[in-house]
């Protein structure tokens, strides 16, 4: 029986609304999936797109971006750059073989302890069913295999 | 069975290397030029915008980037089927003959000059640029610098930088010429002319003059009948612009002219497996091997092929040396490679004449240097003639303008199998039943890559001026049993 | 040191153009400093010598190596590693060695997909398939080679250490001019060499603080492609115009040449200073100015940038965080 894979999700919250759900959630005995990791930052406009790329080339699986709604940043037009980055980013990662749906954004009230979990559950389950993301260890470019897959020697000669 | 391998060989724009094969007599049973390296620009450039190919293959090579980018633009123009506006046409071709002007100078100067103005049996250190101005002069040499200077610059001046410019876009152009700018490049112009014919007088002098450089010229160990290809205008002049690509047959006769679209009626590419780069050949003729002969589909795409493609210059004093040119060696087509060198000469003078033609034209500082396009976007090919040979860009688009196939049929390329035939001609002519291979052996190989200023003929504008040459020499159980170099 | 005690000088292209080679050359007079100052040891544009050659030098022999081009194949990358050990400071000079350059973008596509590409053109007669082999058996049985070509385009700092990062496709000449005229100083004790790691013969800014063109409080409500303008204004802002331009993110030191001439930049001079991944840094750039809120509008918006990978990761892709597409590699 094969182990059911778990995947490594990374959630990027943002202080005054999704982190206070989580933690509401927390509080409230609510479950939800140890896959993700939380990571608070002040603002969900603090997301530069570099955590996201660097997270998913270290091993994440999913990428959960969270915010509050748009009119009710705490800092009041941040989000709305969170979500301009976010929709450039899905529109970018294709282009290297990863599916746009491992990166999402989600809007959540710090009251909204019940949703997020749900939320949470459900992207795990979806990330799930993409499969493993796997970016570092399949970088076998750096052990040097050709096309032909003949390995040379580049050790310098004594 | 003995093997010599030359590698790598150095002085050229990217890597080459050659293996020489002897039999048990000690001739030469064959030789392999082979081209190591790949980079897939036909691959990588899909999905990109076709209005970024002319900066992206710019990137194809830093000596000649001008000749990409122009058969990017015109590539980019034929995929909208719009038409620029004259001045745009113009102003693109009086970049391009800057680029010319610089690039035969530093080539007859540094490469192909040495040879003749010190001669192939000179000292290996003193047949380079510093050599040749010892004995011409340190004014000549004064000279040289400011003819790449001033082509240089007019290039920064029409296309933004001297290496990779980025002023052409699919309809034209992104910057006029005002009459500041245009006054300087006339200015430069006018010297060039006067620069291109002083390069031809020196050659009559120091190559003509010598009866050994004649016969060297006159030869066969240098000689191949093999067909030419080159761009002509619409009264079969050579133009390096634009125009229909002229086919000729080794005796001079017109097999035809095809237009851009038409390309792969003609042309086609062979795959060998111990090489990268791809043979391309004359499709209507055949591939029949590595071999001369109205009846082989070889080809060559030189300075040399476009003046037997072509039936004169479209100006006057070049059109003058094009007469004598022929005159002198005994009719077209000339099959001497050496000549190319002359050849090379002739092309710089046209390129000076019409850059002060295109320098002079009332409508070159005109503010009226792009169309938009209206069309979708779907399919299309630029022919240019890069200064190593006929250069084709065929791009297939989305209806955005995004690249979904892309086609390159690259200057240098062309000469893949006529390079190939003159190093096995030359080794084959010197290394007979084992006779000694000498510094003179290695020379004259070298001479028979060099007429064809190989784009990977980069070294030009350094100082030493030839090329390198190691031999490896062993014997059946791969020992080395001598080791001949040639240094700077 | 070489016998006359100049100090060895080496410039080697692995998988380049030969642009970086010609806009040393363009320092026009400066070579000959770099001729009384240096002995050129290794330049295969230049002289003769060969790879043996430098095999046979004694460890960090060379004092000053210019590696330019990309790590491509095997016999790049053996080259990169022989240089290292025999350089005392070792340049990733020019794009292609820095960040992988134009022919970085092979890495959004496999390398069964370039040669299946590359070896069956439309114009391309080849009904057997036939393929480069890197071993191969002549008709006259010798065996001649070609090197290995690698799944991925590299850089040199991910196959050695380098000591300077000098950027640009190519670095301008006037700049190569000032790096070799502080070089000089540094040899003979009139001046100190940068900490090892910098990126030197470039700004610490970006393009657009070397670009001359007027720039307003940003509000992008369209993204137009160039040729589509009927009239570049040449005083405004590219960007501003919507045409798209990579300066926000790019190190500057070119001088702006690009904008200068009414066409935008297309980042050659590699990312700014602290910028992780280029790429990342042209996305908060245009998220930042981007002038919408709502979903359905910004996604019209980005419509207007057709090909993102290619407008980010132009120059920079092997560098990128994520070094290539998933395609791209052996075993997937």
């Amino acid at each position: 029986m094969t182990e059911q894979f778990e995947p490594i999700i990374i959630g990027f919250t943002c202080n005054w609304c999704s982190y206070r759900a989580a933690d509401l959630a927390g509080t409230a005995r609510l479950k939800y999936p140890p896959n993700i990791r939380l990571i608070r930052m002040m603002c969900s406009g603090r997301m530069d797109p570099t955590f996201i790329l660097k997270a998913l080339s270290e091993g994440a699986d999913g990428i959960l971006l969270t915010g509050c709604h748009p009119g009710e940043c705490h800092y009041l037009e941040q989000n709305y750059k969170a979500l301009r980055r976010y929709l450039m980013l899905r529109r970018t990662l294709p282009q290297f073989g990863i599916e746009a749906k491992r990166v999402k954004l989600v809007w959540a009230s710090a009251a909204e302890g019940v949703r997020l979990a749900r939320e949470i559950t459900t992207f795990v389950e979806e990330i799930r069913a993409l499969g493993p993301l796997n970016w570092k260890d399949s970088r076998a470019y750096n052990n040097g295999y050709g096309v032909a897959e003949v390995e040379v020697s580049t050790e310098v000669p004594a | 069975m003995e093997r010599i391998t030359i590698d790598p060989i150095t002085r050229l724009e990217g890597h080459g290397k050659i293996e020489i094969l002897l039999d048990e007599d000690g001739n030469v049973a064959n030789t392999y030029f082979q081209i190591p390296e790949l980079r897939g620009f036909e691959r990588f450039c899909v999905g990109r915008p076709v209005e970024e190919m002319p900066l992206l293959t710019n990137r194809i090579c830093g000596v000649c980037p001008e000749a990409h980018h122009m058969a990017a633009a015109k590539a980019g123009d034929a995929v909208y089927g719009v038409d620029p506006p004259p001045t745009a046409k113009k102003l693109r071709e009086l970049l391009y003959m800057g680029f010319y002007f610089t690039d035969h100078t530093t080539h007859f100067y540094a490469l192909g000059g040495p040879d003749f103005v010190m001669g192939p049996d000179a000292p290996v250190a003193e047949r380079n640029i510093l050599g040749v101005i010892h004995k011409v002069g340190l004014e000549i040499g004064g000279k040289v610098i400011q003819a790449r200077k001033y082509g240089h610059t007019i290039v920064e001046m029409l296309g933004g930088r001297k290496v990779h410019p980025c002023t052409s876009i699919p309809g034209g152009v992104t910057k006029g010429l005002n009459e500041e700018e245009r006054q300087k490049i006339e200015d430069m112009g006018r010297w060039g002319i006067d620069f291109a014919q002083f390069s031809l007088q020196l050659f009559s002098d120091l190559v003509l003059g010598n009866q050994t450089y004649v016969d060297l010229i006159l030869g066969d160990i240098y000689t191949h009948r093999t067909h030419y290809m080159g761009m002509v205008d619409e009264n079969n002049h050579v133009n390096f612009y634009d125009g229909l690509v002229s086919v000729v047959d080794p005796d001079g006769k017109r097999l035809g002219k095809y237009a851009p679209h038409e390309y792969t009626d003609w042309v086609a590419e062979r795959v060998e497996p111990w090489t990268y780069l791809k043979f391309p050949y004359l499709k209507k003729v055949g591939w029949k091997g590595f071999v001369d002969g109205n009846d082989s589909g070889v080809y060559m795409a030189t300075p040399l092929s476009r003046l037997n493609a072509a039936d004169g210059m479209a100006t006057p004093l070049a059109q003058e040396h094009y007469e004598k040119f022929y005159e002198t060696l005994g009719g077209k087509p000339v099959h001497q490679r050496l000549a190319t060198h002359w050849a090379r000469l002739i092309e710089l003078l046209y390129s000076a004449e019409r850059l002060v033609e295109l320098a002079t034209d009332p409508e070159i500082t005109s503010p009226k240097f792009h169309t938009v396009p209206t069309k979708t976007p779907t399919e299309g090919v630029g022919i240019v003639e890069a200064p190593r040979g006929t250069l084709t860009h065929h791009y297939w688009t989305d209806e955005r303008g995004l690249l979904t196939k892309v086609n390159l049929i690259v200057g240098t390329t062309n000469n893949y199998a006529p390079i190939s035939m003159s190093i096995n001609k030359a080794a084959k002519s010197l290394i007979k039943n084992g006779t000694v291979v000498n510094e003179g052996l290695l020379n004259m190989v070298e001479m028979a890559f060099r007429a064809y200023d190989p784009c990977f003929g980069c070294a030009t504008h350094s100082l030493p001026g030839q090329m390198p040459l190691e031999l490896t020499i062993r014997d059946a159980d791969g020992n080395e049993v001598d080791v001949l170099r040639q240094f700077c | 040191m070489s016998d006359n005690g100049k100090p060895k000088f080496a410039m080697y292209w692995a998988s380049s153009c030969g642009g970086c080679e010609i806009a040393v050359l363009n320092i026009s007079e400066k070579i000959l400093d770099v001729d009384a100052a240096f002995d050129v040891a290794f330049w295969p544009v230049a002289m003769d010598a060969k790879y043996k050659d430098v095999e046979a030098m004694p460890d960090k022999s060379i004092t000053l190596t210019l590696f330019n081009g990309g790590i491509r194949n095997e016999e790049n990358a053996y080259l990169a590693k022989l240089l290292r050990q025999k350089s005392v400071f070792l340049v990733a000079f020019g794009s292609c060695s820095s960040e992988g350059c134009i022919p970085g973008l092979a890495n959004f596509s496999s390398g069964k997909d370039l040669f299946d590409t590359v070896y069956d053109t439309i114009s391309t007669d080849n009904p057997e398939g036939i393929r480069p082999q890197y071993n191969w058996t002549t008709p006259e049985g010798l065996d001649i080679h070609i090197p290995v070509f690698s799944p991925t385009v590299r850089t040199l700092d991910q196959i050695v250490d380098v000591d300077y990062i000098m950027p640009g496709c190519p670095p301008e000449s006037h700049q190569i001019a000032a790096v070799v005229e502080l070089v000089i100083k540094a040899l003979n004790g009139e001046a100190e060499l940068p900490p090892k790691g910098s990126v030197i013969g470039a700004g610490g800014s970006t393009v657009c603080d070397d670009c001359p063109r007027e720039r307003n409080i940003k509000k992008i409500t369209k993204f137009v492609r160039i040729h589509q303008v009927e009239n570049i204004d040449p005083d405004l802002c590219l960007l501003e115009q919507g045409i798209l331009c990579n300066g926000p993110a790019t190190r500057n030191g070119c001088g702006a040449l690009c904008p200068q001439v009414n066409a935008a930049c297309i980042g050659c001079y590699g990312p700014a200073a602290d910028v992780a991944d280029y790429g990342a840094r042209m996305i908060t750039a245009l998220a930042s100015v981007i002038d919408s809120r709502d979903p359905e509008e910004i996604e019209s918006i980005l419509d207007g940038i057709p090909d993102p990978g290619g407008s980010f990761y132009r120059f920079n892709l092997a560098h990128s965080l994520l070094h290539a597409a998933k395609s791209a590699w052996v075993g997937d």
